[in-house]
């Protein structure tokens, strides 16, 4: 059963100074508009507008998940557009997620293009056997004949002390499947024109959002913007090592960035987005310039994206190295409650700097 | 107001247990809504005269000659499948649907082309009933390329876009939710994009061991929720495999048998028993659900009682079912059944009865030959359709999408 913590519901949704990281955390605002007065959003307003807007534009979009009507969505993605869409378009569903994500399949499969919200990507643990076979399948078992053109979103990761379940990362989980994408959003920007993007493309999308980056604040681009699904995003130019991250990570890349700059340090920080598939071509060309290879997750080390994006590498790019692809990842533990120890499982900017200072230094005493 | 009252009456219907089985009566939570009752043609014995004598003599000959056919179809497709299956034409997990042909002929010949079936692993025949020919079945499960699913889905999984089939699910109930959401599309087309006139069914297919997994109930409580035009048939036939029914469920309160039908009105639906070996009162139940559900007066749940003559599937020993239950069974054998009504009722001929078998027979066999000369999938196909938009497969080393490589049409392309 998922116990709905009263906690879960203040990150983020009612009380904002509750919700809102701490400085040099996930309320750093790291995309900022350039030289025109645009208008600053928070994230769960660029995912908003998005589905807003690709409602308006496709009738056949609508969305389904627990409290996403009438309540607004537990991280007000949906706020308010069950008046503007109806019931039916934004539909309040029981507590049934496998019921209601092979549903959803249903509904795709026959013509619709359902946004199905779990209200924390860990409840999806329930869906798995219709995400797996059904999502990621069906197109494929049918000959081509249907396709499943769904969008699967919600919040996931570590949290402020939100407790081992609350707290998961599945995009390790699912990346195994066959025939599905996963994609996971960072900033206002890419968040709104990712989940655009996803909602209009035919392939079943699983679409991770962070449960500490909805107040982020940011600028969306202009206009129908829609970011290609499939490419990584390059977040800071740089010559010594590649940084390879994702979702609420690349803030704490950044932070360590900052003190790395100070140190003399030129990372290049490369945003996965597509964490299945990977983007190669940005991958191969940063690792080729740099020669060296840092993954930061926030997923468990076993079995996680960097797991398969590490083997990756040095599979194809062995002979680019100089140094054995280095991984940041969550210990493989549940989370905990206490404070100190939620902060000892989940990577920390300081372990950043030193893994570039010990990759780089190892690297130049050998030249 | 609501629960002791309506407590009290459960425990009196549930003590007489022969007028529960003929009546499955909803009632409403709150104390100001009158109760919703609705007639159930709810019967195991033959016996029983009024709403089924009715629906036996208002069929017309055409229809009868049609159901009969469909099940003649259905009994010698799956009979000629044994026979290829230990030949070694098709592999795997077979599992035959030999004598519950009423269920599937009874319902999905009622049906339009526009209404959707969703099924289980043992779908081959309502898959030729909802009109997909016998021939692309039959080349699926040889594994060709001619195959409905290109050779792609095997036995398990048959799927028609063309005749509104949604599957073909190996994991029983994970099939039901898909039903539901074909229903919900129906109800959306006419509630949210105006198609006034929209008013296309799904029936889901599933058995007994079905009905103890968790997604069973969350779309039976979807269904009744949405008042969605889905139709849940379950066909007891008494066996998971090995497991007989009465050790897998719990009897409903107060009586001898697990029932499932009973199911329906706790859930907010009516819940109809019927002969599942009689088609003429499948049909007749049947008639009433779609009617229901083309209303918008929401979803039914029928249980028809049934029994599968093979094993759980090619591979199973059977060796659990005893033969007097197996030969009480044959002699209720719904083909055997409809003939000697038709005959008797005048409804066809021992000549138009003959020309069915033959006509049978030569499609079956028409079947064979077509799967047999087809050809074997192209090594394309092990990309192919993966993804709808190919783009999934991401970009390569050198820019260009995985899709555009030249590996991928030979299916030797790397795409991870």
């Amino acid at each position: 059963m998922q116990v709905r913590s009263s906690s879960m519901r203040a990150s983020g949704v009612r009380a904002a100074p509750r919700a809102a990281p701490a400085t040099g955390r996930a309320a750093r605002r790291v995309s900022v508009a350039a030289a025109k007065e645009k208008k600053e959003i928070m994230m769960w307003e660029a995912l908003r507008e998005a589905t807003d807007e690709e409602m308006e534009r496709d009738p056949t979009v609508c969305v389904m998940g627990e409290d996403v009507g009438h309540y607004g969505g537990s991280y007000k993605v949906t706020y308010g557009l069950y008046k503007k869409y109806g019931d039916m378009r934004v539909l309040d569903t029981p507590i049934c997620e496998n019921g209601f994500m092979g549903m959803g399949v249903g509904a795709a499969m026959t013509g619709l293009r359902p946004i199905v919200e779990g209200m924390n990507m860990g409840f999806l643990l329930l869906a798995f056997n219709q995400i797996s076979n059904n999502c990621g399948m069906l197109h494929y078992t049918s000959g081509g004949q249907f396709k499943v053109p769904m969008v699967i979103r919600g919040p996931g990761g570590v949290g402020r002390q939100l407790g081992a379940e609350h707290s998961q990362r599945l995009e390790s989980y699912f990346q195994s499947i066959p025939g599905v994408q996963l994609v996971a959003v960072s900033t206002v920007a890419n968040a709104k024109a990712l989940l655009k993007s996803a909602i209009r493309s035919d392939n079943p999308i699983i679409f991770f959002e962070h449960v500490l980056l909805y107040n982020v604040k940011g600028t969306v681009h202009d206009g129908d913007y829609c970011q290609p699904l499939e490419k990584a995003e390059l977040v800071r130019e740089g010559t010594d090592v590649s940084i390879f991250t994702y979702s609420r990570m690349r803030y704490v890349v950044m932070q360590a960035v900052a003190e790395l700059e100070k140190r003399g340090y030129n990372p290049e920080v490369i945003d996965l987005i597509s964490l299945k598939p990977f983007d190669m071509e940005t991958i191969s060309n940063s690792i080729k310039k740099t020669r060296k290879a840092l993954i930061v997750e926030e997923c468990m080390k076993t079995g996680g994206i960097g797991a398969s994006l590490s083997a990756v590498i040095s599979e194809s790019l062995f002979d680019e190295l100089d140094h054995q692809v280095m991984r940041l990842s969550s210990q493989d533990v549940p989370t905990a409650y206490a404070y100190e120890l939620e902060a000892a499982t989940i990577v920390q900017p300081e372990q950043v700097v030193n893994a570039v200072e010990a990759m780089c230094s190892k690297v130049a005493a050998r030249a | 107001m609501g629960a002791p009252s309506s407590g009290s009456r459960t425990m009196m219907a549930s003590m007489t247990s022969q007028a529960s089985a003929r009546r499955a009566s909803v009632r409403a939570a709150g104390p100001q809504r009158a109760a919703l009752r609705v007639r159930a043609v709810a019967t195991t014995a033959k016996k029983d005269v009024a709403p089924s004598a009715t629906g036996k003599s208002a069929i017309t000959p055409e229809a009868a000659k049609d159901v009969y056919y469909d099940m003649v179809l259905g009994r010698e497709f799956e009979e000629m499948c044994a026979q290829m299956y230990y030949r070694g034409k098709m592999f795997g997990f077979v599992h035959l649907y030999s004598g519950q042909e009423a269920v599937s002929s009874g319902v999905i010949r009622l049906l339009r082309p526009d209404d959707h079936v969703c099924s289980t692993y043992r779908d081959h025949v309502h898959a030729l009933s909802k009109g997909v020919p016998a021939r692309e079945i039959m080349a699926e499960l040889f594994g060709k390329a001619t195959g409905c699913c290109r050779g792609q889905g095997g036995s398990m999984h048959i799927f028609s876009a063309k005749h509104g089939v949604l599957g073909g699910y190996a994991f029983i109930g994970e099939g039901i939710p898909v039903g539901v959401g074909a229903a919900f599309k129906s109800a959306y087309r006419r509630q949210v994009l105006g198609e006034e006139s929209s008013d296309s069914v799904t029936v889901s297919f599933f058995g007994d061991g079905t009905c103890n997994v968790g997604q069973f109930y969350e779309s039976l409580n979807m269904a009744a929720l949405y008042k969605l035009p889905h139709i849940f048939v379950v066909e007891n036939n008494k066996w998971a495999i090995g497991m007989n029914h009465p050790r897998a469920t719990a009897r409903t309160l107060g009586d001898e048998d697990p029932f499932i039908y009973k199911k329906g009105p706790a859930f907010g639906m009516p819940g109809v028993l019927v002969d599942g070996m009689d088609v003429l009162k499948v049909r007749e139940v049947a008639q009433e659900a779609i009617a229901r559900a083309r209303r918008g007066d929401g979803p039914t749940l029928i249980e028809a009682e049934t029994y599968r003559f093979r094993g759980h599937s090619l591979a199973d020993p059977d060796e659990l079912r005893s033969k007097e239950e197996k030969a009480k069974y044959a002699a209720r054998d719904p083909i055997p059944q409809l003939k000697e009504y038709m005959l008797k009722s005048g409804l066809a001929t021992e000549a138009e009865i003959k020309e069915i078998h033959d006509k049978v027979t030569a499609e079956v066999e028409d079947s064979v030959k077509f799967a047999d000369e087809s050809p074997k999938p192209d090594m394309s196909q092990l990309l192919e359709n993966v993804f709808a938009d190919p783009r999934g497969f991401g970009i390569a080393p050198d820019g260009r999408y995985r899709y555009e490589m030249p590996g991928f049409t030979t299916g030797t392309a790397q795409v991870s």
